[in-house]
């Protein structure tokens, strides 16, 4: 028995990072040295992926507001709606997608036992969000925005505000890890990873924008961040 | 078709997100269990099999180690299976027996090593109709690895199998297609793989692109 799998447009690799980067000291020892092989005829093994229908959420999993202290107090900082469409490349809706996100807290600390900025951990957000993009491929997350915080790179390096941002989409082809950036963040051309892209465009798609439409008055500002991953070609069948 | 969250690029398509690294905090969001942090019901994480799964039960262990031959303690791997029968189930359901899909990560308490409770994959047909000799697809992410390193694990107990896979064999150096294969370690009655994965240097494991 044999399927036919759809496959995905090319990744572009000079669009994203290159694995050596050294103006990012820490990719210079684990960045490869030699050529990825390439696989010329993707196989089953490549072309799907997991589907997250039935893992169970919990009710305040994608509201960073609630889901620390399950209500029990707010957490500092300015309050934010982050949301946004995941498509792929031909603009096609990825719905029932899972989307996951990790952050600062509002001074810029995590909560991860490395973690020792002279910021206090905040004792009313965790920092952890997750969510399935709807039937038309939204998400959703109501968080603070995050703090920039320092870290040792140049002298004096800092990270601008962002969101880590995981997308599974319909296939592990498909799977993809960036930042979310906030739109106008002086500290954004200042940073090592933000440079690790040749492309400025590139940038461009990891910056959210302020939505004012999706904001909620006299509550929280929003943020739209759109998502695109590896455009989906339809199989087709060679008469041979 | 506007791109977005920047000018349009294209008329026809739009251009990919760009990567950035998962960064050093990669365990908060996507391995709470390997930061030391509260766990909500249900997490995606490294038992992919159950007691009732088909198939032969195994375990795979490994470290990631970089270029100056350190430990990387910070990395978080994802891995992509067939079940034993040799097909993808992608119905990922903590109440299966069975799922194609799990998680792990080296962290700095655990001696650095990452670990999977799985069962041994069936093999996959290659679009050509040959069989794939058994295999693991795993990702890696970490802080410094600007995007994720994709690669297979293979089995070395598959000595004929693995010399016809049509995937295996078009790795042309030897030395370089032993970095893709598992060593069988059999330790208190468990099936047990060892995989380290070298990010740079001698012994550099195969990285796809795909
Ligand atoms: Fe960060």
């Amino acid at each position: 028995m044999t399927h036919d799998y759809n496959r995905f447009v090319t990744r572009d690799r000079n669009w994203h990072p290159p694995a050596y980067a050294p103006g990012y000291k820490t990719s210079v020892a684990r960045s490869p040295q030699q050529a990825l092989m390439s696989l010329q005829q993707p196989t089953a093994s490549e072309l799907t992926g997991p589907d997250f229908r039935h893992l169970r959420m919990g009710r305040f999993d994608n509201d960073l507001l609630m889901n620390f202290t399950q209500g029990e107090g707010l957490p500092q900082g300015e309050r934010i709606i982050m949301y946004g469409r995941v498509v792929d490349q031909f603009g096609k809706p990825i719905p029932h997608t899972l989307v996951e996100m990790w952050q600062a807290n509002a001074g810029g600390r995590y909560r991860h036992k490395k973690d020792a900025y002279l910021a206090p951990l905040d004792p009313n957000f965790g920092g952890v969000g997750r969510c399935l993009t709807d039937d038309q491929g939204f998400y959703r997350f109501r968080t603070i925005r995050p703090g920039p915080y320092p870290w040792p790179n140049d002298v004096n390096s800092w990270r601008p505000a962002h969101i880590h941002v995981s997308v599974m989409g319909p296939s592990i082809s498909t799977r993809l890890i960036t930042q979310m950036y906030f739109e106008g963040d002086p500290l954004i051309p200042l940073c090592p990873i933000v440079h690790t892209l040749k492309d400025p465009d590139a940038v461009e798609t990891m910056i959210g924008r302020l939505d004012m439409a999706q904001s909620r008055p006299m509550d929280c500002l929003a943020y739209r961040f759109d998502i695109v991953v590896r455009g989906e070609l339809q199989t087709y069948f060679e008469n041979q | 078709m506007k791109q977005p969250n920047t000018q349009p690029t294209s008329e026809l398509m739009l251009r990919e997100t760009a990567s950035q690294t998962a960064g050093p905090y990669v365990h908060i969001g996507l391995a709470p269990a390997a930061a030391g942090n509260p766990e909500r019901d249900e997490e995606v994480w490294n038992e992919m099999a159950g007691p009732n799964a088909k198939g032969e039960s195994i375990e795979i262990i490994g470290t990631v180690i970089d270029g100056n031959d350190d430990l990387v303690r910070d990395a978080f791997l994802e891995a992509w299976q067939a079940d034993a029968d040799g097909y993808y189930q992608s119905n990922y359901d903590l109440r299966n027996d069975f799922n194609s899909f799990g998680r792990t990560a080296t962290t700095a308490d655990q001696g650095s090593e990452w670990r999977l409770k799985t069962v041994k994959p069936g093999a996959v047909l290659h679009p050509n109709g040959a069989p794939m000799a058994p295999h693991i697809n795993l990702s890696i992410f970490a802080r410094g690895v600007n995007i994720h390193l994709q690669t297979r694990l293979y089995f070395d107990d598959e000595v004929e199998a693995n010399a016809a896979c049509p995937v295996l064999s078009r790795v042309e150096s030897d030395s370089r297609r032993q970095t893709l294969i598992a060593k069988r370690e059999e330790a208190d009655g468990v099936v047990r793989y060892r995989f380290d994965i070298r990010l740079q240097g001698p012994g550099e494991t195969v990285f796809f692109d795909f």
